[in-house]
């Protein structure tokens, strides 16, 4: 009796988390003009392709816009959050722990609070509308979550290694590069996926901060999708080709991806 | 010594721009919803306009001026929208851990498939979610599918309203409820003997409820009755909400359940304890700390949600307005900064509200340690 109920939760929940994805790529799959609202659960017939081409036309210059962006911004916040974190677990100074802290809040505000003096920034250097700006944009506030997850691993690492490091003579860097980046490998694998997912998934900064040229994709799905006029075989091919690259990351990399999740629970 | 300087120089970029970004991006932020920037279309636009102090001005304006009748109406739908939108994912996560946590067959299987939003953008959450809650279609004509009628609901173009009250009613209201909240902390003090802190909670949670009940109701914001309540065209951005956040809530809650030690729950069999007791006596409070990290979480995401509505709904329906709607809508389409820049704030003043006790408490926990 226990094991039936069970189960047939189980299968209700899976229904629920598993309908919509059923029911966008069945749309995506049909023809525009078979696609009408009472026979939106009709499995297509025949499959027509042709949506995924045009979306694919549609949107390659913002997914390619997003790739350079969320690659870029990603191994620059592994960068500086490998160093930063480096400095905070190993090298420590009076008040250093204070501006840690200080640093931390910025994970915790609500980005609408910075919203209007950061778009007046942004224009004013002259990087507005540009993929460069909003690159800045996402390496700037990563710096807390990022600087967070490496300092917490590097704590990890025994501060006899970096003694005897010092002792055969090597400095800051070397340390650096000899020692603590060679055990690395975790916390830059969570640092990766974490922010490749924050930053392919964001939404607020793009809108805000980028011309039509140098949008990424979010940008350019809500736009279409928002629209009246077109078919939604478009906007969902859309939002499969803008969904695909983090649910693959998700997929093959699920262990650390939670990981990710965890750590960034910690923060808000 | 050499090395210590390095290393300091190695952190002084991180710091320099955290300060500028953050620090000096919120104090400008400020500055800008204490002017008027915005109120002369003219200097709006201008290149470099000149901004004249006007004080409180915006704020008051925003809680108790004319025009601004559709920001009470996006601070009410943020209140339902983040108790709603809470309980949900708090409840079905919890749901979803306790099911998975009696190991059924396929369990990973399940995990993967209830985890897997939360690898998606809530724009393409809001996107696909907007399909399937089409008035004549998605998830109206479902029940069709089993020979049953159709559903009518519009989902995200109802214009109904529930629990609708008098926005003058609002100091009442706020009152009651941190009076309340204040009398159940002074309890708790007092349940812990630290007499200091149950004297002020009570004293100050009794002032509060003195006032609400004698001078509340007398203290009106507007000269005349302006009605607000939870907007139901937001149940279907509530729904697309919990169905991309709970997987997440699952993922917390099975971690905290898988965490209890065996002993325990042996102990509770032991002393007889029914199933239904040792989850209500013994596991429910293990997890209440988790519970509580899940809902600064949550209620982080639920006061900035911007994205999902944007694609579920557009900028410009009313219905489905939250704060971070409109400040944008009145910044950056409107022109208006000095008022976007205000409910800025007003956001940062929610958060740091919840969310500074919650770290000075982590902080402390980890000196104790």
């Amino acid at each position: 009796m226990g094991r039936v109920f069970l189960y047939g939760f189980l299968f209700l929940a899976t229904l629920f988390f598993l309908l919509p994805v059923y029911l966008v790529i069945l749309t995506a799959l049909k023809e525009p003009a078979k696609i009408t609202l009472d026979t939106v659960w009709r499995w297509p017939e025949p499959i027509y392709w042709e949506s995924f081409r045009i979306a694919w036309e549609a949107f390659r210059p913002k997914f390619q816009n997003s790739v350079v962006l969320a690659l870029s911004a990603t191994a620059l916040s592994a960068l500086v959050g490998a160093l930063n974190g480096y400095v905070l677990a190993k090298w420590p100074f009076k008040g250093s722990n204070l501006l840690f802290a200080l640093m931390l809040f910025g994970m915790f505000i609500p980005y609408q609070s910075i919203l209007i003096p950061l778009f007046q920034f942004v224009k004013a250097i002259g990087l507005y509308g540009t993929l460069w700006g909003l690159i800045l944009v996402h390496v700037v506030y990563g710096i807390p979550i990022v600087t967070l997850i490496f300092k917490n691993y590097y704590s990890e690492i025994p501060d006899e290694l970096v003694e005897a490091a010092r002792i055969d003579g090597a400095g800051f860097f070397g340390i650096f590069r000899h020692v603590i980046l060679p055990l690395s490998a975790p916390a830059l694998v969570v640092v990766a996926i974490w922010q490749f997912t924050q930053i392919w998934n964001e939404f607020l900064f793009a809108v805000t901060l980028t011309r039509p040229e140098s949008q990424p994709i979010t940008v350019a799905l809500a736009q279409l999708a928002g629209g009246e006029a077109v078919k939604w075989n478009l906007p969902m091919a859309g939002a499969i080709l803008a969904a695909l690259p983090t649910l693959l990351v998700y997929i093959f990399l699920g262990r650390y991806f939670l990981r990710g999740l965890l750590a960034g629970s910690v923060k808000g | 010594m050499r090395d210590r300087i390095t290393a300091f120089l190695v952190l002084l970029p991180s710091l320099v721009a955290v300060g500028i970004f953050v620090y000096g991006f919120i104090g400008q932020n400020l500055w800008v919803s204490l002017t008027d920037w915005g109120k002369n279309p003219a200097q709006a636009l201008a290149l470099r306009p000149e901004l004249r102090f006007v004080g409180l001005e915006n704020y008051r304006e925003l809680f108790s001026g004319l025009v601004d009748v559709r920001f009470r109406q996006s601070a009410v739908n943020l209140i339902f929208f983040t108790l709603f939108f809470m309980a949900g994912s708090l409840g079905l996560g919890l749901l979803l851990a306790m099911a998975l946590d009696r190991g059924p067959k396929g369990e990973s299987f399940f995990r993967t498939v209830f985890l897997f939003p939360m690898a998606l953008s809530f724009v393409v959450t809001g996107t696909i979610w907007r399909w399937l809650l089409q008035p004549q279609g998605g998830v109206n004509v479902l029940p069709t599918l089993l020979g049953l009628p159709p559903l009518s609901f519009p989902w995200l173009t109802t214009r109904e309203k529930a629990f609708v009250f008098d926005w003058n009613d609002l100091p009442f209201f706020t009152a009651i409820v941190v009076g309340l909240i204040l009398l159940y902390l002074g309890w708790q003090a007092h349940r812990e003997g630290e007499k200091r802190r149950r004297l002020w909670s009570l004293l100050s949670g009794g002032v509060l409820l003195l006032w609400a009940f004698t001078l509340g109701r007398n203290t009106p914001l507007l000269p005349y009755p302006e009605p607000h309540g939870f907007s139901l065209a937001l149940v279907g951005v509530i729904l697309a909400a919990v169905w991309q956040m709970s997987g997440y809530t699952m993922a917390l809650y099975l971690a905290g359940l898988r965490g209890i030690p065996v002993e325990v729950l042996e102990a509770a069999k032991v002393d007889g304890a029914s199933e239904w007791q040792t989850y209500r006596h013994v596991i429910f409070p293990l997890l209440a700390p988790i519970t509580l990290s899940a809902m600064i979480v949550l209620g982080h995401i639920a006061l900035k949600i911007f994205d999902l509505i944007f694609a579920m709904a557009g900028l410009d329906y009313a219905p489905t307005d939250v704060p971070a709607i409109y400040m944008y809508l009145l910044a950056f389409r409107g022109n208006q900064f000095a008022k976007g820049a205000a409910i800025g704030i007003l956001l940062l003043l929610l958060v740091a509200v919840v969310v500074i006790p919650y770290l000075a408490s982590q902080l402390r926990k980890e000196v104790r340690r």
